[in-house]
């Protein structure tokens, strides 16, 4: 492995402990006392007490971040409070649903978007050109709660191809799954497939100035093959690192999207753990997330070096 | 190809490349005739934005596509002008070639040098990937890189910025064109470097029995490297001839004024550097007549009527200019600015 991947992985574990310790304090600092609010408004002090007790929220707080961190490493996250069953399998049995969710946008998003980007670009300033970068203006605008329903209108009540919510699992195939999966997808993508076209774009038509487009040009290519040769790695790097940021963005928008159409997935987990006070399954949860996303940038990172040989020489 | 050995090879008539900028419509270059046979060499000089580049990226058709271009350039008696970007993209980097200014970033830095240079050739002569790497590493050996053959999967940004004009040339020289047009070739390097590079050119131009254009701003190096030479400003052509005799007997003051301030070795510390007075004019509001009109020492009222006819003052040797029988009166610079 080379020093690059190890120095972003350093990177990787200290952001990973930072985001751990803020989610912790700050969940921890809510007002309001898990315990009370399990127990309801009625029940006695010395019921309250006792529940606190039990679940561990007596001790000091050192204690328990470090103990939260040492399960964590073993894969033992607790019990949710509410449902009394391990905090770890409440999140696998969503994760099912969230992750192909996220792959799913994150394919649509890069596939609208590098579509549109390109082709914006390479016919800068032209009919087609306007006429999508307008499109995506439009996309931006939209709020993806509200496209949702625009969606399960047209497609579920008018069309009747898909249903308007609920998940089919995974038993009776891939197909039923992805069905279910399709519309939350393609809202969770719009808004960030009009961002990332228009970086795209941007990208393509600043590479397209460089010197080594023209040399390209002198030695016979078409612009056509120049575009794919030549222009489109070197554009990837600013549309790589949006799409890691936009990752974040995605997770984020799932737990609208999930309630929208009734998917028992992470977000929606997290939104109920909210109105619960499940606190150990929020933190766990949002810790999830956390991961998620700086793991994805973490990758982004390392294909950074991939696409550029500059980078991987110059961190040797 | 065909035709008989002393026809052009490339034979440009009245060329002239309008621009749409952001002011509007700009004649970039106007009026511009000459023809090179095999083997033949020229210069093109003058200060920037007097439409040298322009000149060059008209001949490889790599204008951008508002520019508007008329007259006639000729390739083996093929007409280029309005030529579609599919039968262009055949003859370039194959029968025409260009080098240019900035060799740091006249590479694809994602890509190998090996790669860059094996481009032309898997394109135009349809080289098998070996074939076309192998070829790569004696083009690369051929203009000196050290090491070619270790060093031909290494990136440009691994080589320096002579070493990257090797490339960038043996790229060019790569399908052995018939034309080779060096734009600036040296003004990015270092001056020890810059020998170097045009003695390679000029051993491969020999060598390989190309014409060659070559652009530069520095009067030196094309005394050192051409035959003949065309002194452009403002778009025209001002002055040609073969080299020596318009280094003899200059008759334009545009020329002489470049000439004079041209850093002179052994001037005794502290004489100023002649300048030519005034800027180079806006090419989106030319004057109507002698574009030098508004910086010439010699200027009367005729120069601003009229764009001046050519003057043949010698064999070959043209001069853009009504006052030639005061420019040229005594010997050379001898009108004061």
């Amino acid at each position: 492995m080379s020093v690059f991947v190890l120095r972003r992985l350093v990177t990787l574990l200290a952001t990973l402990v930072g985001a751990s310790l803020i989610i912790f304090l700050v969940l921890d600092a809510l007002p309001g006392n898990a315990a009370q609010m399990l127990m309801g408004a009625d029940a006695s002090p010395d019921a309250v007490r006792a529940l606190t007790i039990k679940l561990g929220l007596d001790q000091p707080l050192t204690v328990r971040y470090l103990q939260w961190i040492k399960g964590m490493a073993v894969g033992d996250l607790g019990n949710s409070y509410v449902y009394g069953t391990p905090v770890a399998g409440l999140i696998a049995e969503r994760l099912v649903l969230t992750i192909p969710l996220a792959i799913m946008s994150m394919l649509i998003t890069v596939t609208l978007a590098l579509a549109a980007g390109i082709y914006t670009a390479a016919n800068h300033n032209k009919l087609g050109d306007v006429g999508v970068m307008s499109l995506t203006q439009v996309g931006i605008a939209l709020p993806n709660f509200w496209f949702a329903i625009l969606l399960i209108l047209l497609f579920s009540v008018k069309l009747q191809w898909l249903s308007a919510g609920g998940f089919a699992g995974w038993d009776d195939g891939i197909w039923p799954g992805v069905k279910s999966l399709l519309l939350p997808a393609i809202s969770l993508a719009v808004v960030q497939a009009a961002i990332l076209a228009r970086v795209t774009r941007s990208a393509v038509l600043e590479v397209l100035r460089e010197d080594f487009v023209r040399t390209a040009r002198a030695k016979g290519l078409g612009k056509r093959e120049v575009l794919w040769s030549h222009v489109l790695r070197n554009a990837m790097i600013p549309v790589m690192t949006v799409m890691g940021l936009q990752f974040a963005n995605l997770l984020a928008g799932t737990i609208v999207i999930e309630n929208v159409f009734y998917l028992p997935g992470l977000g929606r987990l997290i939104f109920q753990s909210i109105a619960n006070r499940d606190l150990i399954v929020v933190r766990n949860c949002v810790m999830l997330l956390a991961a998620m996303v700086v793991i994805v940038n973490f990758v982004v990172d390392v294909l950074y070096a991939f696409i550029d040989p500059r980078i991987k020489v110059h961190d040797l | 190809m065909g035709n008989p050995a002393n026809a052009p090879l490339i034979d440009v008539d009245n060329l002239g490349v309008r621009l749409n900028t952001s002011r509007g419509p700009a004649q970039a270059v106007r009026g511009i005739s000459f023809s090179l046979k095999r083997g033949e060499t020229l210069g093109l000089v003058g200060e920037s934005g007097c439409g040298k580049s322009v000149t060059a990226l008209a001949l490889m058709g790599l204008l951008p596509d508002n520019a508007v271009l008329g007259g006639s350039v000729r390739l083996d008696g093929r007409q280029l002008i309005k030529l579609s970007d599919a039968d262009y993209c055949k003859l370039r980097g194959n029968r025409i070639s260009m080098i240019f200014q900035e060799p740091m970033t006249a590479l694809n830095p994602m890509h190998t040098i090996g790669q860059q240079v094996a481009e032309p050739l898997r394109r135009h002569k349809n080289y098998s990937a070996g074939q076309a790497r192998t070829e790569a590493i004696a083009l690369l050996d051929r203009v000196g890189l050290p090491d070619a053959a270790k060093r031909v999967d290494a990136y440009p940004h691994q080589f320096s910025g002579g070493q990257r004009q090797r490339v960038t040339i043996a790229m060019a020289l790569a399908c052995e064109p018939d034309l080779l047009i060096a734009d600036e070739p040296t003004t990015a390097l270092d001056v020890t470097i810059q020998g170097q590079i045009l003695d390679l050119i000029a051993d491969l131009v020999e060598e390989r029995g190309m014409s060659m254009i070559l652009i530069s701003h520095d009067l030196g190096v094309i005394a050192e490297n051409v035959e003949r030479m065309m002194v452009m400003y403002g778009g025209t052509v001002v002055e040609s001839g073969p080299t020596d005799e318009v280094f003899r007997r200059m008759g334009h003051p545009y020329t002489q004024g470049l000439f004079r301030a041209r850093p002179r070795f052994g001037a005794r510390k502290g004489t100023r550097l002649k300048t030519i007075t005034g800027t180079v004019p806006e090419l989106a509001d030319l004057p109507s007549g002698c574009t030098f009109a508004d910086r010439c020492p010699l200027v009367v009222d005729g120069c601003r009527a009229a764009l001046p006819p050519v003057v043949e003052v010698g064999h070959g040797h043209g001069v853009r200019c009504i006052r030639t029988d005061v420019s040229m009166a005594d010997r050379v610079g001898a009108v004061s600015a």
